[in-house]
Parts: C-alpha cells; sequence; structure tokens
C-alpha cells in the first residue's frame, strides 16, 4: 500500500506541476457556468434555465470532452516510461507491477475527478443559489458521479493502450482513434443500425448494444431522469426500456474495473 | 582478490540461457559472485550483458539454466525482499525531466521502503555523495549529461545495497567524476559490496575489478582474474629499452624478439622468456632505462574476441547485424 501511495502522489503532483488540474478544472468550470447561463440562448433567453436543460447540454459536451482530456493525461503513461528507461528501473525495485498501475491510476484518477468534482460543482452551486430548489444537488450528485466513472474508465482505457505499443506517438494515435470510435462512430453505426435494418433491432437490443460504449452509458445515467421533450434520437427509445440507474451505475463502474484488469494482466505478460 | 569464495556465494547464474524468438541472447552462462566481489562484464553491444543484468535482476525470466541472488531465484515472488538489497544504474535512463533531482531521489528512495522525511535526508546525503547537491533544487531537464549519470549512480546507492549493478557506469563522466567514481567502488567494496560493472574495455577500469567476464553474441569467452586470463591468452610483453642505440640486432639470444623491424628497442617477449631475457638485456652496459609492460585488459579483451570469431565466422555477420 505505502508503495502504491507512493506512486500516487508522484502522478498527483505530475499532475498539479503540468497545470493539467487547474486546466481541466477551468473548462469544466467555464463550459458548465456557461450553460448553466446561456443554455437557452437559441431559444432567446439569457439567464438560468430549466434544470433538464442544463443536464442535457452539459451531458451532451461533457461526453465529448472528458474521454479526450482523461485519454491524453494517460495516454503516455507507461509508454513514456518505457521510452525513458525509467519503466525497467522501476520494476527492478521492490514494487509489483499491479502496485505500479494501481498508484497510477489512483493518482491520474485523482486529477481528474478532482476536476470534475470543482469544475462541475461550481455550477451547480451556481444554480442552486438561483433556483433555491434541493433537486438540483441530487441531479448534479448523478451527473458529477457518473462524470467521475466516465473520466476513470477512458484512464482505464488510456492505459490499456499505453501497455499495448512500445512508442508514444502510436500510443497518441490509437488514443485519437479509441475517442472518435467512442465519440462519434458507435453513435453513428447504432443509427445507422436502426435506421438500415427494419425491424431487425428492438428496444431491447439497442440498449444491450449502448452498454458496450461507456459515453453512452454515461448519456443513459443522465438524460433517463429528465423531460424527454430535451432529447431525442436513439437516446430516446434506449431510455424508454427501462434500465434502473442503479444498474447504469454498476455497467459504468464495469467499465472501469475491467479495463484495469485487463491492463494489469497486459503489464504483467509484458517483457522489457 | 576473492578467488574461490567459502561461502554461499551473492550470484549465482549456472547454465544460464536466454532466447527470444529471433535471437539466442545468452546461452550456457556459468558464474558465481561472492560477497564483496567486483566483476567486469565486458563485450560489444548486443553481446548479451544487459539481458544478464536483467537476469539477475529478475525483470526476465531464463529460459534454461538457474538464476539465483542472495539465495532465491530473483523473479519469484520470495525475492521480494531482496530487491531492496540491489542498486541497478540502467544504461541510457533519463530521469524524469521536470522533477528537481532532489524530487527525484526521493521518490526512488520512498519507492525502496523509506519513509518520506528519511528519504529525504537519505537523497541528500547520496547527491551530496556524487558531487549534485549544488543542483538538487533545479529540474533534472537542466543537467548536463555528467550530472544525469550521477544522479543515475546516487539513485543506485540508494540504501545501501548488498549488490550493485551498473550498466556503463562511467558514460558521460569527465576524467575526474571517474575517477571519484572508481573510488566509490573501491569503498562500496571494502564494505562488503558486490559490484558487476558492464562496459566496453575502458582505461583504468582493470585496478578495480576482481575478475572480468567476456561475452560475445551471448556467449561466455572467458572468465578469471585479468592475470588468470593473460596467462590463459599468453600474450606477449613488450620490453622497452633505451640506450642500447640498436645493438640489439647483432644479439643473437635477442634478436628474435624485435618483431618491429623499425624499432630496434621494442621486444616482444612471451611471459615465460621475461625474466631470461631481462637479465640478459641488464648484462649491457649502455643501458640506460627498461620499461616492462603486460597486456592489458583492452589487448587480453581483442584477443578472446578475435579468436571466437576467427573460430565462428558466422557468428561475427549475425553480430554485425545485431549492433
Amino acid at each position: 500500500m505505502k508503495q502504491i501511495l507512493a506512486v500516487a502522489s508522484k502522478e498527483f503532483h505530475d499532475g498539479l506541476r503540468n497545470r493539467w488540474l487547474i486546466s481541466i478544472t477551468i473548462i469544466f468550470a467555464i463550459l458548465s457556468i456557461g450553460l448553466t447561463y446561456f443554455g437557452a440562448a437559441a431559444s432567446g433567453a439569457v439567464g438560468v434555465t430549466s434544470l433538464s436543460t442544463t443536464v442535457a447540454s452539459l451531458a451532451s459536451l461533457a461526453v465529448f470532452l472528458i474521454p479526450l482530456i482523461a485519454l491524453l493525461l494517460s495516454y503516455d503513461s507507461f509508454v513514456g516510461e518505457q521510452e525513458s528507461g525509467t519503466l525497467l528501473l522501476l520494476l527492478t525495485y521492490p514494487l509489483s507491477k499491479s502496485q505500479l498501475l494501481l498508484g497510477k491510476f489512483l493518482g491520474q484518477g485523482g486529477i481528474i475527478t478532482l476536476a470534475t468534482i470543482l469544475g462541475f460543482g461550481a455550477s451547480a452551486v451556481i444554480l442552486y443559489l438561483q433556483l433555491n430548489d434541493i433537486a438540483v444537488l441530487s441531479v448534479f450528485a448523478t451527473f458529477i458521479t457518473s462524470a467521475v466513472l466516465l473520466g476513470l474508465s477512458f484512464t482505464a482505457i488510456a492505459y490499456l493502450i499505453s501497455l499495448s505499443v512500445s512508442e508514444k506517438s502510436k500510443a497518441a494515435g490509437f488514443a485519437l482513434i479509441t475517442w472518435f470510435f467512442f465519440a462519434l462512430v458507435f453513435d453513428l453505426a447504432l443509427l445507422a443500425l436502426l435506421v438500415g435494418i427494419e425491424q431487425g433491432i428492438s428496444q431491447q437490443g439497442l440498449t444491450q448494444l449502448m452498454m458496450l460504449n461507456p459515453a453512452d452509458i454515461f448519456r443513459l445515467v443522465n438524460l433517463a431522469g429528465l423531460d424527454s421533450s430535451d432529447i431525442n434520437g436513439a437516446l430516446a427509445i434506449a431510455i424508454k426500456s427501462s434500465l434502473s440507474q442503479g444498474q447504469l451505475f454498476s455497467i459504468l463502474l464495469a467499465w472501469v474495473v475491467l479495463p484495469i484488469a485487463t491492463a494489469i494482466f497486459i503489464f504483467k505478460k509484458k517483457s522489457l | 582478490m576473492t578467488k574461490t569464495p567459502q561461502k554461499t556465494p551473492l550470484v549465482k547464474l549456472t547454465n544460464v540461457g536466454k532466447k527470444y524468438p529471433k535471437l539466442t541472447a545468452l546461452s550456457a552462462v556459468d558464474m558465481q559472485l561472492a560477497q564483496g566481489e567486483v566483476l567486469g562484464l565486458f563485450g560489444h553491444n548486443g553481446a548479451g550483458k544487459t539481458t544478464m543484468m536483467k537476469l539477475i535482476l529478475g525483470v526476465i525470466s531464463p529460459s534454461h539454466g538457474n538464476v539465483e541472488v542472495m539465495g532465491v531465484a530473483p523473479d519469484s515472488k520470495e525475492a521480494w525482499h531482496m530487491r531492496a538489497k540491489i542498486g541497478y544504474l540502467p544504461e541510457n535512463v533519463s530521469f524524469y525531466e521536470q522533477l528537481t533531482g532532489l524530487e527525484v531521489l526521493s521518490y526512488f528512495a520512498k519507492l525502496k521502503g523509506y519513509s518520506n522525511q528519511q528519504a529525504q535526508k537519505h537523497a541528500i546525503a547520496l547527491l551530496e555523495q556524487v558531487g549534485v547537491a549544488h543542483a538538487m533544487k533545479r529540474q533534472v531537464k537542466t543537467y548536463s549529461k555528467g550530472m544525469r549519470q550521477r544522479l543515475g549512480l546516487a539513485q543506485a546507492f540508494i540504501g545501501h545495497p548488498a549488490l550493485l549493478l551498473l550498466d556503463e557506469p562511467t558514460v558521460g563522466l569527465d576524467p575526474i567524476a571517474t575517477a571519484d567514481f572508481y573510488k566509490t567502488v573501491d569503498a562500496l567494496k571494502s564494505q562488503g559490496t558486490s559490484v558487476i560493472l558492464c562496459s566496453h574495455v575502458l582505461p583504468g577500469v582493470e585496478q578495480h575489478i576482481d575478475r572480468a567476464m567476456i561475452l560475445s553474441s551471448g556467449k561466455m569467452l572467458a572468465m578469471g582474474s585479468l592475470q588468470e586470463l593473460r596467462e590463459a591468452a599468453d600474450l606477449p610483453v613488450a620490453i622497452k629499452v633505451k640506450g642500447l642505440n640498436g645493438s640489439l640486432r647483432n644479439d643473437s639470444h635477442l634478436v628474435k624478439y624485435l618483431l618491429d623491424e623499425k624499432n630496434g628497442d621494442l621486444l616482444t617477449v612471451p611471459e615465460q622468456d621475461k625474466l631470461t631475457t631481462l637479465r640478459q638485456l641488464l648484462s649491457y652496459e649502455s643501458i640506460k632505462d627498461v620499461s616492462i609492460d603486460s597486456a592489458n585488459l583492452d589487448q587480453v579483451y581483442q584477443y578472446y574476441l578475435s579468436r571466437h570469431l576467427s573460430s565462428n565466422p558466422p557468428e561475427n555477420k549475425k553480430l554485425k547485424e545485431q549492433s
């Protein structure tokens, strides 16, 4: 445990030193406060809009940003140290591969978690003060928790990439493709399936397919509870089929745990 | 010189080999290292030096044979506790550029089990020892090559290791720092630390090693003290004389040792004829000076290498491909 904490504290301090924490927090805060105030500008009104509109727009932005940031933060975690030779050195220390990986995850995951809480928490506080509605807090608690899990999930996926390639530049390329796939291509493919195959895919089947993408689970978690007038497309159909919030959170959590376990497995097999 | 250790050796390799799908990095190596012994490991790039170090460190497992370090297999779970007692300096390591020297060293000390405060203290002491203390608050990216190398050495010295594995430790060090480094090695040796120095053959290394091992394309060509290797190689002694003005050319006994036609003052004498030759030389009244040079490590190394390459021409080709 002591070793894990030593690694975690180093990674966390790296995140502070490289201004990751402050930049991510500022990006999240500006976005969420901006959306909170100007989210309804398109419909002609400026000011605090309805809770469901705000969370709906926040979720559809966060679903692009959070995976990208998590991948950027962590894609070179292992391949970078491998290139500079410190990975080999670390492995001659009394430090197991799983300890090193969990330490890194704790440190970098800590950066993502803290930035998410601070950044989105800021707009939660503002909304709460404006609307004076306790529902704000519970909706934002759900939003922030799922956003944190989404970030951790993509941190774990970034480790998978980082451990599977031998060059930093390749890892960057794969990270970009991974982001593109989960954030854009996956949903387009789902839509194509939906439209292209007549009666080929049931509501149930669609929802099950969506479980294969942590970004979609994140969307479902946050949009399921809202007025469906703000939501359209494939999501609206999926939402109507019933998966409880608890189930969705468990699957999202599995999207953190499974990639981490797989990453540890790959790391143990990896020869240096 | 500790040639035949009585106690259980600190490191013991028995018929160790490492095969990768495309090449055999190491084959059939036997080696023992006693406590307080310094072994020099010599060979070209790709000769298997780093592979051997990785095997001893337990980072990779041997394809066949047995590796034992302090009585356990280094790649096993039981080897955990002894890892804190091993120091390693990898070749070409670049430490976290954004951290200061002190931060880098404290981090590694913590990973070796030091508490936060102790780690800091230990790190400062080590930085003073290697002479980088003045720059410890500066980021590593501002360090010169020599300073980085010293930082790497300080890292290897963390936790007073019983076994040190140093891969090219003097690369980038200026002559004074190199001399300092060897002084440190001598001091560690007298405290009972065993050292494996992996190196290209460098002038000056021979006074500091007890034994040498010569590797080429994964095979052990020779191992022993420098004296033993020299005797086995049977390399001649060079004797230089002054003041004879070429009169040796007329000496029927000595003329056969004048291998260099132009230089009448240089004799190349087999080891066993050294003393007889000296006696004959000293009988010359006009002799002013004699200097005797036994074969140095470099010559011994070249000898074994060329012998190996001439008996294995295909290996020669393979070696070139690897390096």
